[in-house]
């Protein structure tokens, strides 16, 4: 590929590309066009081998100038993958299997007929849907902004995210001032991804007004909070568009080198940013006087390695310079002393990826989106107990209600909602009076949780708030670093008391003295992990205080999830004497009873069986395997 | 230093060349080494802190502080039961005491034929799936405790052809 020299030439190289992606997506000259989702969820399902059959299919039938596969990024709706999607029609398939290709490609292809089967079926009105559009998990998103070309330009092909518009926004941010390009930032109000939500555009301007003959732009893609992807999937969909946000944040600031810190579970990302920056190198976007400016940058790989301290900014820094992952005290800031000591900026993934659609777009139009203090999107990775599992982006102020009912299809199997967890360890709990609440930074918050990376678990009446508080506790206490004690001694003592708690031998004075130390915890620890530790105990102890006190005085889990306060009991009513459960107990823990199952004679051959809870270990096989649904936990 | 191979040498003097452009280039190394080798021992972290004049003991230091760094061999099959939050609401806790119950040995442990190893992952950003096992990069979705014995049966299965 010839090198892309000055602004002139980016322009025309992207009229180019753009007709190229026109032809593909809109079928000029009878082109068809077939994308695979290579999302991680789909991936799993093997959409990589989808993607290789249909490969094989257009080869063996001669139809590589009219027919292209590839793989895109992630299309969000991970319950009803893998997704095939057939340009310029648009149809969406679902759940496809690699056995399903070869009917995709006869029937849909070749015969331009859609394939039925494998459309979307709408759970509530049966209604299918061969469009995306038409998918009620589609209409409150807005889709265009962090996931900007996310399911639809091919991550590994830069003339494609050229095509989609990428380097338009840097093209425009070069022939502004720096500081213009950070006034433009300051006013579109986007704030951090990350959790925290400070300005971005204020970040860039404390680095901006240092002196220094060098600065560091640094991405923070050490997505460590359990239960969120979103950072992730990203990179995974447009690696460019990141890339683009670290030039623009570079130049404005006055940096020369870039560096992307990623969790070393995420291999695909790591594969698809390295594959886009060499990519960027060949054609000169990235490298010594880009677009023919004095603009010059370079971006950087590194990995992290498990460990979710490294996500604070300031262990992120020490985890570069090849240390522990333990947080520096501030101030110094990292604006002003950052990576080797030098002016440094650390920005989400998320977050810049937010911002070449501000300045491609302009700060007005951004603003635009959102409430009024929060700007823009934000992405959400949706899981737990909700029908549509996945990746969304929504615009700020979307209610959770909206984003639990609309987008997430509501809770399964006709449960009952409970709550909504959002911030993971950082964060707390949402509860039925907080559904009609606008999802910005200030009002979860506000509500006694808060926006943190974009994790949203869904729990319904089974999840025990308790067990949850010590999920988080037990995490928190194996990534604490250690550096300071309120954090390293205290989320110990919390985890001892709420796991005395879960085994029945708490005691009321166990609560107070919980709260206590969670304060302590709270105003004392040393970086933002510490600070925030306590928030799941906090937030479940306000809006479940009543669940706490069953477990201490009642000794009993209300949801039947802590082992030590429940048990399995077979209903001699419903029992039909099968013995499927005795076979399958591995504690030998269930026996025949003389009592024949009702309504049977006395000389019917099979017995009621019960439990002895003595021998018991309450793994749940006899409940999973008893076709009666006579096995009950109490 | 003594025990180390010629072999390992060569490809351990290898992985630090690769990145002596690089500032601070420690942990770089140390992932490439754990990816070759499957854990880093105290002798190769005195060659590493031999090549790049870092004391052994900051090395030790790094090497204890990231889980993705051992110091001791992994099982040919390593076994991670993921905790995230999704799997966890959906019972990934009974999956991994299941897990644990019939390899007999705890999070973290290799069994005694070194056949597997159990791990605790936190998050594969597979939520979707939940609750998920990952064995050697593939991904097992919607793994319920009753499945957890196939599973352990499927590995043993090849190692027995």
């Amino acid at each position: 590929m010839a090198k892309i020299k000055t602004s002139d030439e980016l322009i025309k190289k992207s009229n180019d590309c753009s007709s190229c992606l026109d032809a593909k997506f809109k079928g000029l000259k009878g082109k068809r066009a077939i994308v695979v989702c290579g999302g991680t969820g789909c991936l799993s399902s093997d959409s990589s081998s989808i993607l290789k059959r249909f490969q094989e299919l257009i080869k063996k039938n001669g139809m590589e100038d009219k027919v292209t596969a590839n793989i895109v990024g992630c299309f969000g709706f991970c319950s009803q993958g893998p997704f095939v999607k057939i340009f310029p029609e648009e149809t969406l398939y679902t759940k496809v299997k690699v056995a399903d290709a070869d009917e995709i490609f006869e029937k849909d292809i070749m015969g331009g007929e859609i394939v039925d089967r494998l459309l979307f079926v709408d759970p509530q009105t049966h209604e299918k849907a061969s469009k995306q559009h038409e998918i009620n998990f589609y209409k409150l998103q807005k889709r265009d902004v962090a996931l900007r070309g996310n399911a639809e330009i091919n991550p590994e092909d830069i003339e494609e995210a050229i095509g989609s518009g990428a380097f338009l926004a840097l093209n425009k941010a070069l022939h502004m001032s720096r500081q213009d390009v950070i006034t433009e930032v300051l006013n579109s109000g986007l704030r951090g991804r990350g959790g925290a939500g400070f300005p971005t555009g204020r970040k860039w301007q404390f680095a901006y007004d240092v002196q220094s003959d060098e600065k560091y732009v640094v991405c923070n893609g050490d997505e460590g909070d359990p239960g969120a992807f979103m950072d992730r999937s990203i990179i995974e969909g447009n690696p460019i568009n990141v890339i683009e946000g670290m030039m623009i944040e570079g130049y404005a600031i006055g940096a020369q080198n870039g560096y992307f810190y990623i969790r070393a579970e995420y291999p695909v990302a790591v594969d698809r940013l390295k594959n886009a920056i060499k990519q960027c190198e060949e054609l000169g976007l990235l490298g010594d006087h880009i677009l023919g400016t004095d603009f010059s940058f370079r971006c950087h790989i590194r990995l992290g390695a498990g460990a979710f301290v490294c996500g604070e900014e300031t262990a992120l820094l020490n985890s570069i310079e090849g240390q522990r992952g333990m947080p520096r005290p501030r101030p110094p800031f990292p604006a002003v002393k950052g990576l080797w000591d030098k002016p440094s900026v650390i920005n989400n993934v998320e977050t810049l990826a937010n911002v070449p659609y501000i300045l491609r777009e302009g700060a007005d139009a951004y603003a635009k989106i959102g409430t009024e203090k929060s700007k823009g999107t934000k992405v959400f990775a949706l899981g737990g107990k909700v029908n549509n599992v996945g990746l969304v982006e929504v615009p700020m102020g979307t209610t959770l209600r909206q984003l639990i009912y609309d987008i997430g299809g509501g809770i399964p199997n006709g449960k009952k909602f409970k709550a909504i967890q959002t911030g993971g360890p950082s964060g707390g709990c949402l509860t039925e009076k907080d559904l009609d609440t606008p999802i910005d930074y200030d009002n979860l918050i506000a509500a006694g949780s808060m926006m943190g990376s974009g994790g949203a678990i869904v729990m319904d009446e089974d999840n025990c708030m308790v067990d949850v508080a010590k999920f988080y506790m037990t995490f928190i206490c194996d990534e604490s670093c250690g550096k300071c004690s309120p954090c390293r001694i205290g989320t110990k003592r919390c985890l001892e008391i709420l796991e005395k708690i879960t085994e029945g031998k708490g005691t009321m004075k166990d609560l107070d003295e919980l709260k206590t130390l969670a304060n302590v915890i709270k105003s004392n620890s040393l970086c933002g992990l510490g600070q925030t530790a306590p928030n799941p105990i906090l937030s479940t102890m306000k809006s479940f205080y009543d669940e706490y006190v069953a477990h201490i005085v009642d000794k009993k889990c209300p949801a039947h999830v802590c082992k030590s306060l429940m048990q399995y009991k077979i209903l001699p009513e419903k029992c039909a004497g099968c013995g499927l459960c005795a076979r399958n107990c591995p504690a030998g823990a269930i026996n025949k009873t003389d009592k024949v199952p009702a309504g049977k004679p006395e000389t019917f051959p099979l017995r009621v069986h019960e439990i002895d809870p003595d021998k018991c270990v309450k793994c749940g096989l006899c409940q999973a395997n008893c076709k009666f649904g006579a096995i009950i936990k109490d | 230093m003594a025990h180390l191979q010629g072999q390992a040498v060569k490809q351990i003097t290898e992985i630090v060349e690769r990145y002596k452009n690089e500032r601070t280039p420690l942990m770089m190394i140390l992932s490439d080494i754990q990816k070759e080798y499957g854990y880093i021992p105290l002798e190769v972290q005195e060659l590493v802190s031999d090549l790049t004049g870092i004391p052994v003991s900051e090395i030790y230091g790094v090497v204890t502080f990231y889980s993705f760094f051992s110091l001791t061999p992994k099982g040919k099959y390593v076994v991670g039961v993921c905790l995230g939050t999704a799997c966890y609401v959906k019972g990934s806790q009974l999956i991994l005491d299941k897990f644990s119950e019939l390899l007999k040995i705890k999070p973290g442990e290799t069994s005694e034929d070194g056949l597997f190893t159990l791990d605790v992952l936190r998050c594969v950003g597979a939520c979707a799936i939940a609750p998920a096992v990952s064995i050697n990069g593939k991904v097992y979705p919607q793994v319920q405790v009753s499945q957890v014995q196939g599973i352990i049966d499927e590995y043993r299965a090849k190692e027995n052809k």
